[in-house]
């Protein structure tokens, strides 16, 4: 018991919490925004990766960090507009697009990033984000250094999720992605059209997903390596259902998650005779019994996964 | 400018859909190369020479298309009923580590090639299936969305195979290695071509695509399982059980992929490790599309993918451009093949 | 007067199918004009392209003298045009406030202004009397509800012409008077009205002037006062055609019964307590505003789910089995309300499509496998018997028009010879040729010895096959009367809940049925 208290209250273990938690509110609050306008985006997993990647190699090139970021939003959007075109005017099964986006963008950032670095026995690095100190704030005891020494892109994460909040329960704008994804029909009927609402909405949320991709390479590690984004992407997905597709309850389950994972990290190196395999489990379980316990009681945008076309119903 | 769905959907461009999808993700593919300053042609003459220039290149790239088959047979009949099982991949080690599991029963050393064969196979069929039936079973129970936990059990069944052959099936001859025992010789297929591993595997997929088509377009099965997934509320109406269908489906779905990867391990590896797949689970998705759902088409589009695979590792050697093309490729034939069946089936109009 | 729309000779096509000829139309201020024509003949293109969801391929809009853009329905709007559509434009889970603003403000503004829309919005509802609760999520809401935020949404956006779409397709009777009441009151302010309809009887009691369209071309134009529900049925059809008249009955014994069925609702309203007895060679007809139980009440004897509570009995005998195929074995014939949705399956074929609900008949498979030289057999001999148009076995059923769906769907069901039909809306959404084509099959069916369970919201379709009709509402059944006694009048009190004349007429009816009932149990 001594040891799980020792845990949760170690600064370091809640610091860990909000810094496993940035890739997920970010890429949590690009697919909420996908759903939202009504249009499930799996391409999640290959949009992460090539931000990733492409954040990385612009910072490793020479680009300052908050250029990378900016290209690795740029490119997560240039994915979002292809899936948008793919599923919006073309009204294409948003399940198999959003799959095919994640492989061709994953493997096709494995293969820019061969292209740069061709061969090399360990990733080079590069100079990420350091935690940037909020003067004053970060004085106070406990919650000082948890939450107020951060990395800049985590601090960007937490004004994002308001923003988002305000913009879709606040702003004309949002109010018309959410009728987008309740029932398309009637914004065409306001006279807005779905189909552009979608394909820029799309985007926007493609966007977080590179940017969510970006935190990966440009402030929790250094570098790139293939399948790093290792199924977070996919968690993303599970935690939009989670948190019933609103904003504030996204932060929430994501911070959530990243508890239980900064959690069983620590707890695998005191636990002994626990395989490990066990502990990097819990995520992806985790993830499953909260789409278990969400599923019936969700309001699930009405338009999601389908298509929009003039005169088909 | 609007689409308008076609009264009848062109059977030509229907045919050609998927040569005109390959084409177009080679073009777009050849720009990639292009960029990185290769001569794209050549390094397509390379590609087909390394899958057909010689008797080993050529085996490599059958081997490598037999469990392709099977994982995108798996995906086209779960595709079909609009089961989305893209857990194919997890499926997959799932089968691979049934079959080692099945062979370290003390009572299968005892018995003949001919019944541990088949019998290795039902049990890795069997492992797949439950690991579909799982997030199926979700579904009609909770209402939970497939996509999702198919994808996040990937993740579980690696790990899973890892934290087995981390233990309880750890080859204590490996020197340390995480991999598991072999399979009994009596589980090992038998070889098609001599000094390569090539072996019979590749005819029991080939088989396999026969009885898949042969179930969908013959059986009652078959045509209640396509009803409930074009249209589930007719297809009640009609008295289709939409359950026992589904979960029929996907011990189809679920048993293919299995027995895709209890077949490499009986017929190429011998073990299970975690790095058994190059991804077969997820071209096993690509090559369904690609086939467009056909079981016999899946032959083709299997064989389209193990080409570029295997081509493009010795391509890669001589041209320096990333064997990552080859899955560039793959993915990009995805969606141009979404976008050709969509021109086949609508018109544009002004 | 003043013209506030013209729209001047519209052509619009699909592929090669023409929805618009040369069509012309105008609307002069504080006019009610009535778009009468039937399923297809151009109505809604035709306002659609006047809304800017279709551009026409020829021809112009103009409103108040101005040209409007092609296919821009925000320049409608913005021209003052507005549309209550038939099937609701509204978003279910959001509020009716948010369902009204929305596109209303500048997109880019960073803050929606609710208290002004509020306001706005309450000022409208009062002034024309149309109650709504602005914070009510609008999938909380009645139908009657729904249609009133659609027309305050177009008021909201300061419409002075407004377009109603079949306006009264899902309103009770008293609903549809109210909503008409409202619409005058709406001219006298100075607004211009459109609405689209099939209903003869609420044309000509609603409108000021009448437009027949037919077959995407305008056949006639009558001033309301000067015309009558019989010339207008033949303009709109473009013959006469007379629906088959109802031979007299000769009901036999009871071949389906329920006794207090209950089944809380799938997707519909709720059954409660539900007895009916349906007798061979009658027809018993179930009149009832849509979403009352109708669709429950048919899925339930069409086997798709069980009872709550209550008992389904079938020649007597009470069904323990509720599913499809024991239905169909049973020897219940099924036609489904909704043949796109429910009745078949728009990419698999004509063959698949017929003997699916019959598959596991040795029929059309044995050993599990489909016998499909059979199922083609079986399926060309419908499409000819019944004269299934454009379909072959080999084709796929999406291709086929409704009227032809629908025969291949009757003949389906009664190749096998059915002992009941349930028939739920057989004639929704069919011209008049098919419909009169469809009641004669009921009545063939009736004819040989079947009792027929049919559900419909179609007055004349009801009053013209029923030998007793019942009302359903919430989920209840009103007391049978018989056909003979029926009229719109008592039928609308019926359908609203007010049973005590109902209830008269069966005691007063009700005799000889009992002692044919007693006479039987004797036997």
């Amino acid at each position: 018991m001594n040891i799980l208290a020792d845990i949760l209250t170690s600064v370091g273990m809640w610091e860990a919490v909000l810094r496993i938690a940035t890739p997920l509110i970010l890429g949590t609050l690009g697919v909420l925004l996908c759903e939202r306008v009504g249009v499930l985006n799996l391409g999640i997993e290959g949009i992460m990766t090539f931000g990733a990647m492409l954040g990385w190699l612009a910072v490793y090139n020479g680009a300052d960090l908050w250029t990378g970021m900016i290209v690795a939003a740029l490119g997560g959007a240039a994915f979002g507009l292809l899936h948008a075109l793919l599923t919006v005017p073309l009204g294409l099964s948003q399940h198999v697009t959003g799959l095919g986006i994640t492989l061709f963008a994953s493997s096709f950032s494995y293969y820019v990033f061969r292209l740069a670095v061709p061969t090399a026995s360990s990733p080079p690095t590069i100079e990420p984000f350091r935690p940037l100190e909020i003067p004053v704030l970060s004085d106070i005891p406990f919650l000082g250094p948890v939450i107020f020494n951060q990395t800049a892109p985590t601090y960007l994460a937490l004004v994002l999720v308001v923003a988002i909040a305000w913009g879709l329960n606040r702003t004309p704008l949002g109010l018309a992605i959410r009728m987008a994804g309740e029932n398309p029909h009637a914004v065409d009927a306001q006279g807005i059209d779905p189909i552009w609402l979608r394909i820029g909405t799309i985007m926007a949320g493609s966007a977080l997903m590179g940017l969510a991709g970006a935190f990966l390479t440009l402030a929790a590690f250094n570098s790139f390596f293939p399948t790093m984004v290792q199924g977070r992407g996919w968690i993303c997905v599970a935690l939009v259902v989670f948190a019933s597709w609103k904003p504030a309850r996204a932060l929430l389950g994501a911070l959530l998650f990243a508890f239980f994972d900064a959690f069983q990290l620590r707890l695998q190196t005191v636990v002994e005779g626990v395989p490990y395999q066990l502990f990097l489990m819990l995520p992806y379980l985790l993830s499953i019994v909260a789409l278990i316990v969400m599923a019936r009681r969700a309001r699930v945008p009405q338009a999601l996964m389908r298509p929009y076309r003039r005169g088909e119903r | 400018m609007r689409f308008e769905r076609r009264d009848h959907p062109s059977r030509v461009l229907t045919v050609l859909a998927p040569v005109g999808a390959i084409v177009a993700a080679l073009l777009v593919s050849g720009l990639l190369i292009a960029l990185a300053g290769a001569n794209p042609i050549r390094a397509y003459g390379l590609i087909l020479k390394g899958a057909f220039g010689s008797r080993l290149g050529l085996s490599e790239m059958l081997t490598r298309a037999t469990p392709l088959i099977l994982t995108g047979l798996a995906a086209a009949v779960a595709f079909r009923a609009r089961l989305w099982n893209i857990g194919g991949e997890g499926q997959f080690y799932l089968g691979a580590l049934g079959v080692t599991a099945f062979g370290m029963i003390p009572a299968v050393a005892a018995m003949p090639a001919g019944v541990v064969i088949p019998l290795s196979m039902a049990a890795g069929a069997v492992a797949g299936m439950i690991l579909l039936l799982v997030p199926l079973g979700l579904r009609l129970k909770f209402g939970v969305d497939e996509v999702v936990t198919t994808l996040l059990l990937n993740f579980v069944a690696v790990l899973f195979v890892s934290l087995m052959i981390d233990g309880v099936m750890k080859d204590p001859l490996a020197f340390g290695w995480p991999q598991s025992v072999p399979v009994p010789d009596s589980a090992v297929l038998p070889k098609l071509m001599d000094r390569t591993r090539l072996h019979v595997g590749l005819l029991i997929a080939a088989a396999m695509a026969v009885v898949v088509w042969w179930l969908q377009s013959r059986t009652v099965f078959g045509i209640r399982a396509r009803a409930a997934g074009l249209n589930p509320r007719a297809a009640a109406f009609a008295g289709v059980p939409l359950g026992t269908t589904l979960i029929a489906v996907a011990c189809l779905s679920g048993g293919l992929a299995g027995l895709a990867g209890a077949i490499e391990v009986m017929g190429v590896k011998g073990y299970v490790t975690t790095d058994l797949s190059p991804n077969y689970g997820y071209s096993g998705i690509v090559i369904a599309m690609l086939a467009n759902l056909n079981p016999i088409g899946v032959i083709g589009a299997a064989l389209f993918s193990a080409i570029m695979f295997v081509g493009a590792d010795s391509m890669s050697r001589a041209l320096s451009i990333p064997s990552y093309i080859a899955d560039v490729t793959v993915a990009l034939s995805l969606l141009t093949m979404l976008v050709a069946l969509f021109l086949a089936q609508y018109r544009i109009r002004r | 007067m003043t013209r506030v729309l013209d729209l001047s000779n519209i052509t619009k096509r699909f592929g090669h199918v023409t929805a618009n000829e040369d069509v012309s139309l105008h609307l002069e201020k504080g006019e009610i004009v009535a778009l009468l024509g039937e399923n297809g003949a151009g109505k809604t293109t035709l306002m659609s392209i006047l809304f800017g969801h279709y551009t026409a391929d020829e021809g112009e809009v103009r409103v108040n003298g101005t040209p409007l853009p092609p296919g821009k329905s925000r320049a409608a709007i913005r021209a003052g045009v507005g549309m209550v559509h038939q099937h609701f434009a509204l978003a279910p889970n959001l509020t009716v406030l948010e369902n009204v603003m929305t596109g209303t403000e500048s997109l880019w503004s960073l803050r929606s202004n609710r208290s002004a829309g509020r306001a706005k919005l309450v000022a409208l509802s009062e002034k024309f009397g149309l109650k709504v609760d602005p914070d009510a999520r609008v999938s909380d809401l009645s139908v009657g509800e729904c249609q009133r935020v659609e027309i305050l949404k177009a008021l909201y956006n300061d419409a002075r012409i407004l377009i109603l779409d079949e306006p009264t397709a899902v309103l009770t009777a008293q609903e549809a008077e109210s909503l008409f009441a409202t619409l005058r009151q709406m001219t006298a302010d100075g607004l211009s009205l459109i609405f689209i309809s099939h209903k003869l009887h609420e044309v000509m009691s609603a409108s000021d002037r009448v437009v027949v369209l037919r077959r995407g071309s305008v056949v006639a134009e009558r001033a309301t006062g000067e015309t009558s529900k019989e010339e207008l049925a033949e303009l709109m059809v473009g013959r006469k055609v007379e629906r088959p008249k109802r031979p007299p009955a000769t009901p036999g014994k009871v071949l389906l019964e329920g006794l207090d069925l209950t089944l809380s609702g799938k997707g519909g309203a709720s059954l409660h307590g539900v007895s009916f007895r349906l007798r061979a060679g009658e027809t018993l007809g179930i009149i009832g505003v849509s979403g009352n139980g109708q669709t429950t009440l048919a899925g339930l004897v069409s086997g798709l789910y069980p009872p709550d509570a209550g008992t389904l009995l079938i020649d007597g005998r009470a069904v323990t089995t509720h599913d499809v195929p024991h239905a169909i074995a049973a020897g219940i014939g099924r036609i489904p309300e909704d043949r796109n949705a429910e009745g078949t399956i728009g990419d698999m074929t004509t063959w698949e499509n017929t003997v699916l609900e019959r598959i596991w008949s040795p029929e059309f498979s044995s050993r599990g496998m489909v016998r499909r030289a059979a199922a083609r057999a079986a399926t060309d001999q419908i499409i000819d018997r019944y004269d299934v148009r454009g379909a072959s076995a080999d084709g796929r059923i999406r291709l086929l028009s409704g009227g032809n769906m629908q025969k291949l769907i009757l003949g389906r069901v009664l190749e096998a010879g059915p002992d009941i039909l349930v028939a739920a809306q057989p004639s929704r959404g069919l011209d008049e040729g098919a419909i009169a084509g469809v009641h004669e099959r009921l009545l063939e069916a009736r004819g040989r010895g079947a009792g027929v369970l049919l559900i419909s919201e179609d007055l004349d379709e009801v009053i013209g096959l029923s030998d007793r009709i019942r009302a359903i509402v919430n989920g209840r059944l009103s007391p049978a009367i018989p056909a003979d006694r029926a009229n719109a009048q008592l039928l609308g009190l019926m359908m609203a809940g007010d049973w005590s004349a109902a209830a008269e007429i069966e005691a007063e009816t009700q005799m000889p049925e009992h002692k044919k009932a007693e006479t039987e149990d004797a036997l």
